[in-house]
């Protein structure tokens, strides 16, 4: 004897928002039940484990219906087959874009392909989140990704505008664009114990000033791709390593502007021309495809380990990237001024960012 | 040529992917009318196509505007081969045929497709140019307005009630004719789809011929039903009520004039003291007898011949001796106005106040029936003919089951009758098939009605023989004699006005009437039964059928009656009785709203005996079970707030000479509370319902008593549009539909295990509900209807249609009480003639030296007349300590009534006409990019006020699926396809410019499975009534202005 059929539906379309995030979260419904029984809900509101499966499961179901729509939320808003509230369609939308931040850190930079798709069981079995869910989320990403690519105009606004995120979201997404496609290299050991947000904030600061973009907001893949021009002109930036006067007069500059301020000092002015070097290497390299893919973990490498094995604080590098950065202004022979600020702006807002204590 | 039809295809969106290689699709519209095609270019490699085509245009003639549907086709063009359809969309223009309802239908429809459901939508525009038709003979009815809503709807005034319409026609029914072997299950799916369509709108015109002739210019309470009889056919049939409605914004001559000269001859039943009214009753019979439809009679159809029925109703005079002639003559009146009619039915569940005067009881009736194919003359080559004309039915199909359905009504019209009524209210019909065998059933409530509503030119003498009683309990009171009993009851003094009797249990079919005076809150209540039966063919099958019904009746009744005794109620209100026949078994579902009438006795509880009183033990065990019991009875009074007033008891010396005891002479009914004694009237004292625990059936009783669970705190239940005690609703609304079906395992279950299932299926369903609608708390569920079905062999099918809907708490009767009191004097003036009633009544009776005399000489106790209070009791001080007990039972009663007319009178009342112009166009409801649609099974959302009816949504889809599994199974395929339903009854409400649908039922959900062969198959029937409504808060702020193009029409045509 079974129940052999089982369906409730509303005019409003009822969701319940516990019951839709464990659907998010992948679980079956007999996992999902397990926690609801778990959640007390069931003395709540004098209920029987029965109850809760027919009700799960038939939310389950609707959201399955749903998943259709919420792949392309703009239909959301006009569709005629459920009728949701307005807040609650935003709701809807806005947590089945939203990821966890244990995943996206294993397929962040990586190539959105059927490649990575398939590894994603070894990443639900590194991170613990479902399958199911990582897939998702996955999706998710492919989707924006393949949505914005063909679009001009400003990618958050664009992923706003197609996918009806909250802006925070959007960014994240963007982010995630933007790393796909440069892939940026972040899962070595090295940058593992930056966070995803650490990453979305750098990519927050190169898309709004070293992408075409930046310059011209009407050009196709404008926040995506790297303004090239720039990149070539970042080459002549060289000659602050190069030339020894120009560097050795950098040095004291910065030196005079630091002595007394910092109690790192000496280490500071022992390595000065070890870190310049390694900040203008890696504005020098960045027309390499490969180098751009490397450029967070150079800046690990070239400049905030060697800060950090030196014992400088968060205070000690703004100091040190403000008047490194400001010094340079002040070199006479030094003629590339404005390619140095839109460099260095971003170099020391990531750096900042990326320097944990 | 009366009639131009426009229809203009704007656009599509997020059509389907037709072409694979492009990922696009080259759509293009055809739009057909009866035999006429237009098409659209084709709009190549779009999937938001852009027509915006010209206007195509069919000229036609009404009578097929009432019939047929517009019909959208929309494909995908291949050049190289076929087009392949990608769906369809029906449109009803009925509603455009009134010049009340809409003017243009304009939106967005889902594209249906029966295979693969919604597949994106289409805009269109649709208008009518009707030609005025002064042909008297013409075969349409255009214009007769159509309502599902079973009481006056909301923004008319009644002016006539002229009574029962009905009609069905028969056709054979597409699935089963030869060439579906050879179609496919699209064009079968469709052929059905567009037949039904056909037949509805056929029907419709028909009965609204019939309306016309009657003089009425609309149907209320209209309801359409199909029997898909399989072989033998497909039936659609309908009933309704004709009325004479006069939109309430006219300014309309006050049915007050009172011709002074008609005052004098005052009484009614009222009146005579012994007339004194009691009465539950519940009359019920089985055509057992097997009709085949081969005993063909001989009576046609449609013929009306005014039957004489009610002659010999004068027998009204053994009532009283003193009122005797006047009632005679009252009834007389009545009488002939209801005369005119065959059956003197109506499908209304409320009322219009004073129309209503007394209830007698449940009526019904039900006939087993044998479908014959052989009456089917369409065999071998002719059927392909009839194919072609879906109109050209076989003459005398109709005739057989009119036939059938006649002679129930006449059993109807018959045990009304023997309770002493005139008509019948609450009226309905249904039927159960199962292979070749169909249960007819009927049923409504026996009810003596005033000649107000009902008589031309009667309007300004109506008041003459208005009922007199208290609003609140008038209806309450007996209308037949109580000496002669249409079955055995126990008649005590009315609790309110104290002159009148009133049975000690009151069934009805109806709603409360908003007057009533109840104490505390309602609840739903069923019984439920399941019985086995051994599988038989034809004559057999039926036989046995017939054998069962009565047994099964019974046993309802009976668990009805325990259960309200058990929620120490007395009264039920909005009871349907639902029999549905399976292969091999019966299954019985009776569903009802419990309330505690205040007029009626206090219920005695329930007692249990055990018949072998020996053994220790078992008195013990039956001890416990009256322990729990009565336990549960306290906490019901508690959970209902049922604490009714005491009464001071007074000795009624009851004219009844003998009580008849123990007399269950009728089949059916099931009071047995017959067996207390004339001394033990005294309410509180009886524990009148003895069950004996040795009987089988007397365990299960008990069983089943306690294992209805309490509603979870917060939420109450009812199956009738509005709820006693709770007046403070929230806008807060959600209505649902939820389909269970349970596969019984192969073992072979007995009656009891069969039983137990059957009652768990129920009470989990409930249990889901409440749990999912646990958000809205406090609330209420209303309109609570469930539907059983036997599927097949195994099945149990439950289908549960309803409206959550959430009021304060905080708020409590108090509070709600005085926000109505700060409408009073706006409703008032806003609705004078709900006043005028009550104001006649003292004027009338005061001057009327009949009027309270009588009563009192006859009763010893004394009742002052409860119609004139001011005279009465003045001029009865001996009496006064019993009579300031009254006072404050009347005074209670009063605030109650007026509650309770004013918290209806905040739906419902009228716009005045400044008001209802003052209202922005229709489409400035489409706020956002989907308007929001609600809907509702009741006849009113609250809050608001309804000031527009688009017309009636009646809409037949059949979805097929041949990828069960990939579609989510069974439960995946229904919950879409119910979806869908919603969503296409939205979008027509929407198009038609309203913003809600009131009345929405579902009466048809047919699901069949092949699981084996990953297929399935499902048929849905919805209807309702499209309306406009704007909130009342939204209404207040408003400032009038000129009237909007959209509600122009002020005057009520009277469509004709």
């Amino acid at each position: 004897m079974s129940v052999e059929l089982d369906v409730f539906v509303g005019n409003t379309t009822i969701m319940d928002k516990e019951v839709y995030q464990l659907w998010l979260n992948g679980y079956t419904v007999n996992d999902a039940v397990k926690v609801r029984i778990e959640g007390g809900v069931m003395e709540e509101c004098e209920a029987s484990a029965e109850v809760l499966l027919s009700d799960t499961m038939d939310q389950f179901r609707t959201f399955q219906m749903c998943e259709r729509l919420l792949q392309n939320p703009a239909k959301l808003a006009n569709q005629l087959l459920f009728q949701i509230p307005p807040d609650r369609q935003a709701m809807l939308i806005e947590r089945y874009y939203a990821f966890d931040d244990a995943f996206v850190r294993e397929v962040l930079g990586k190539k959105l392909s059927k490649g990575t798709k398939k590894d994603l069981d070894d990443v639900s079995a590194k991170t613990g989140i479902t399958l199911k869910s990582c897939r998702r989320q996955f999706d998710n990403f492919k989707r924006v990704f393949k949505v914005v690519e063909e679009l001009k105009g400003p990618l958050v606004e664009n992923i706003k505008q197609h996918f009806l995120l909250p802006d925070q979201l959007a960014r994240d997404y963007a982010a995630i664009v933007f790393f796909a496609n440069n892939r940026f290299e972040t899962g070595k050991k090295k940058l593992q114990y930056l966070t995803f947000q650490d990453f979305a904030f750098c990519a927050g600061q190169l898309i709004n000033y070293w992408t075409v973009g930046a310059v011209d907001n009407m050009v196709e893949d404008m926040d995506v791709d790297l303004d090239k021009e720039f990149l070539q002109d970042l080459k002549d930036l060289k000659i602050l390593i190069t030339d020894k006067d120009l560097l050795d007069q950098h040095k004291s500059l910065v030196c005079v502007a630091l002595r007394g301020k910092t109690k790192v000092f000496n280490e500071m002015e022992a390595n000065f021309k070890n870190l310049s070097r390694g900040l203008v290497n890696i504005a020098a390299k960045l027309t390499n495809t490969k180098d751009v893919r490397d450029f967070f973990i150079d800046l690990v490498e070239k400049f905030i380990e060697p800060c950090k094995s030196d014992k400088w604080t968060s205070t000690d590098v703004n100091l040190y990237l403000t008047h490194y950065t400001n010094s340079a202004h002040i070199l006479d022979t030094f003629k590339h001024q404005t390619v140095w600020t839109r460099y260095m702006g971003v170099i020391k807002s990531c750096i900042l960012r990326m320097y944990h204590e | 040529m009366p009639g131009k039809l426009k229809a203009k295809i704007v656009a599509g969106r997020h059509l389907p992917v037709m072409d694979r290689a492009s990922d696009l699709t080259d759509a293009f519209v055809e739009v057909k009318f009866g035999n006429t095609t237009f098409k659209t270019d084709v709009y190549p490699k779009s999937l938001n196509p852009q027509w915006n085509s010209e206007w195509f245009k069919f000229e036609v003639d009404d009578e097929d505007l009432q019939d047929e549907p517009l019909q959208i086709t929309v494909l995908d063009h291949d050049t190289y081969s076929a087009n392949d359809a990608i769906g369809k969309v029906y449109i009803d223009i009925d509603p455009l045929l009134s010049s009340e309802a809409a003017t243009v239908i304009s939106g967005w429809f889902p594209i249906y497709d029966t295979i693969h459901g919604i597949r994106g939508e289409i805009n269109v525009l649709v208008k009518v140019d009707l030609f005025n038709d002064l042909n008297r003979f013409r075969q349409s009815s255009c214009g007769v307005k159509f309502f599902c809503t079973t009481s006056i709807p909301r923004c008319y005034r009644a002016v006539m009630v002229h009574g029962f319409v009905e009609e069905l026609v028969v056709n054979e029914d597409p699935e089963y004719q030869w060439i579906d072997r050879i179609r496919t299950p699209r064009a079968s799916n469709e052929a059905r789809q567009r037949l039904i369509s056909l037949m509805s709108g056929e029907l419709q015109r028909k009965i609204g011929l019939k309306v016309l002739e009657m003089g009425g210019n609309a149907v209320v309470g209209y309801l359409q039903c199909f029997d898909l009889e399989g072989e033998s056919g497909l039936v659609v049939r309908a009933i309704g009520t004709a009325c004479t409605l006069d939109k309430i914004s006219n300014t309309y001559a006050p049915a007050s004039a009172i011709n002074p000269c008609n005052s004098s001859p005052s009484k009614d039943t009222k009146d005579s003291p012994q007339a004194v009214p009691s009465a539950l009753g519940c009359r019920s019979t089985h055509s057992s007898p097997v009709h085949s439809a081969s005993s063909r009679l001989s009576q046609g159809f449609s013929v009306s011949v005014p039957t004489l029925l009610f002659a010999g109703m004068g027998s009204g005079g053994s009532a009283g001796k003193e009122a005797g002639p006047l009632k005679a003559l009252l009834r007389q009146q009545t009488q002939s106005a209801l005369e005119q009619r065959e059956f003197p039915f109506f499908t209304l569940t409320s009322f219009p106040a004073g129309f209503l005067l007394h209830v007698g009881g449940v009526v019904s009736a039900r006939s087993v029936k044998l479908l014959d194919r052989i009456h089917n003359p369409a065999l071998g080559n002719t059927r392909s003919y009839k194919l072609l004309d879906w109109n050209s039915f076989t003459a005398d199909e109709p005739e057989t089951r009119d036939a059938w359905w006649e002679e129930i009504r006449q059993e109807i019209k018959s045990h009304a009758k023997a309770l002493g009524c005139h008509a019948v209210v609450g009226y309905s019909e249904s039927t159960s098939i199962c292979e070749e065998v169909c249960i007819l059933s009927a049923s409504g409530t026996a009810a003596v009605l005033s000649s107000r509503f009902m008589q031309d030119g009667a309007l300004d003498m109506d008041h003459r023989f208005e009922d007199l009683a208290p609003p609140g309990c008038g209806f309450c009171h007996i209308p037949y004699d109580e000496l002669n009993m249409p079955f055995p009851a126990q008649l005590t003094y009315c609790h309110c006005c104290r002159r009148f009797k009133v049975p000690d249990v009151l069934f009805t079919t109806i709603d409360l009437p908003t007057e009533a005076n109840v104490t505390g809150k309602g609840c739903l209540i069923q019984a439920r039964l399941c019985r086995t039966k051994k599988k038989a063919q034809g004559e057999g099958n039926a036989t046995a059928i017939s054998n069962l019904l009565p047994f099964l009746e019974y046993e309802l009744h009976t668990q009805l009656m325990n259960k309200l005794k058990l929620r120490s109620m007395n009264a039920l209100f909005g009871l349907r009785i639902q029999i549905s026949i399976g292969e091999n078994m019966l299954l019985g579902l009776a569903s009802a709203t419990g309330v505690y009438l205040t007029p009626l006795p206090s219920p005695g509880g329930i007692q249990i005996a055990g018949k072998t009183p020996s053994d220790i033990t078992y008195e013990q065990h039956i001890s416990n079970m009256q322990k729990k019991i009565n336990d549960t009875i306290a906490k019901n009074k508690e959970l209902y707030e049922v604490n009714p007033p005491e009464l001071v008891e007074e000795v009624i010396g009851s004219p009844i000479p003998e009580p008849r005891q123990r007399s269950r002479l009728f089949r059916s009914h099931s009071e047995s509370s017959d067996e207390v004694s004339e001394l033990d009237l005294s309410h509180g004292k009886k524990d009148a319902f003895v069950l004996e625990i040795d009987d089988t059936d007397a365990v299960e009783d008990i069983h089943s008593l306690l294992t209805d669970a309490p509603t979870p705190p917060g939420f109450y239940s009812c199956n009738t549009e509005i709820m006693p005690g709770i007046y403070n609703w929230t806008s807060a609304l959600q209505m649902f539909t939820s389909v269970r079906v349970f596969r019984l395992s192969n073992v072979n279950l007995t009656n009891q295990g069969l039983n137990k299932v059957f009652n768990d299926l129920c009470e989990n369903l409930l249990k889901s509900l409440y749990f999912k609608l646990r958000s809205m708390v406090p609330c209420c569920l209303c309109h609570l209807n469930f539907t059983v079905a036997v599927p097949e062999d195994e099945l149990i099918q439950v289908a549960v249609t309803a409206v959550a809907m959430s009021f304060d708490k905080e708020q409590t009767l108090e509070n709600g009480r005085q926000s109505c009191d700060k409408t009073l004097m706006k409703a008032i003036t806003e609705n004078e003639e709900q006043l005028q009633f009550p104001l006649e009544l003292t004027a009338e009776s005061s001057s009327n030296p009949l009027s309270s005399a009588k009563g009192l000489s006859e009763v010893s106790g004394a009742l002052p007349s409860a119609r004139a209070p001011s005279v009465d009791y003045s001029s009865f001080t001996d009496r006064c300590s019993s009579w300031i007990e009254q006072l404050r039972l009347k005074a209670h009663t009063i605030r109650r009534g007026s509650i309770k007319t004013m918290s209806s009178l905040e739906k419902a009342s009228p716009l005045p006409e400044g008001r209802s112009r003052s209202l922005r166009s229709n489409r400035s409801y489409a706020g956002g990019s989907v308007a929001v649609v609600k809907m509702t099974p009741l006849s009113f959302i609250p809050g608001t006020k309804i000031i527009k009816y688009l017309g009636i949504i009646n809409m037949f889809f059949i979805r097929e699926t041949t990828s069960l599994r990939e579609e989510g199974g069974v439960s995946g395929f229904l919950h879409s396809f119910i979806a869908e339903v919603f969503a296409m009854v939205r979008a027509h409400v929407a198009a038609l410019g309203g913003n809600a649908v009131v009345s929405y039922s579902m009466k048809e959900c047919v699901f069949m499975e092949n699981p084996n062969k990953n297929q399935a198959q499902c048929l849905i029937n919805v209807s309702g009534d499209a309306v406009i409504f704007v909130r009342e808060s939204e209404l207040e702020a408003t400032p009038p202005q000129p009237q909007s193009a959209s509600t122009q029409t002020s005057s009520s045509g009277e469509g004709t």
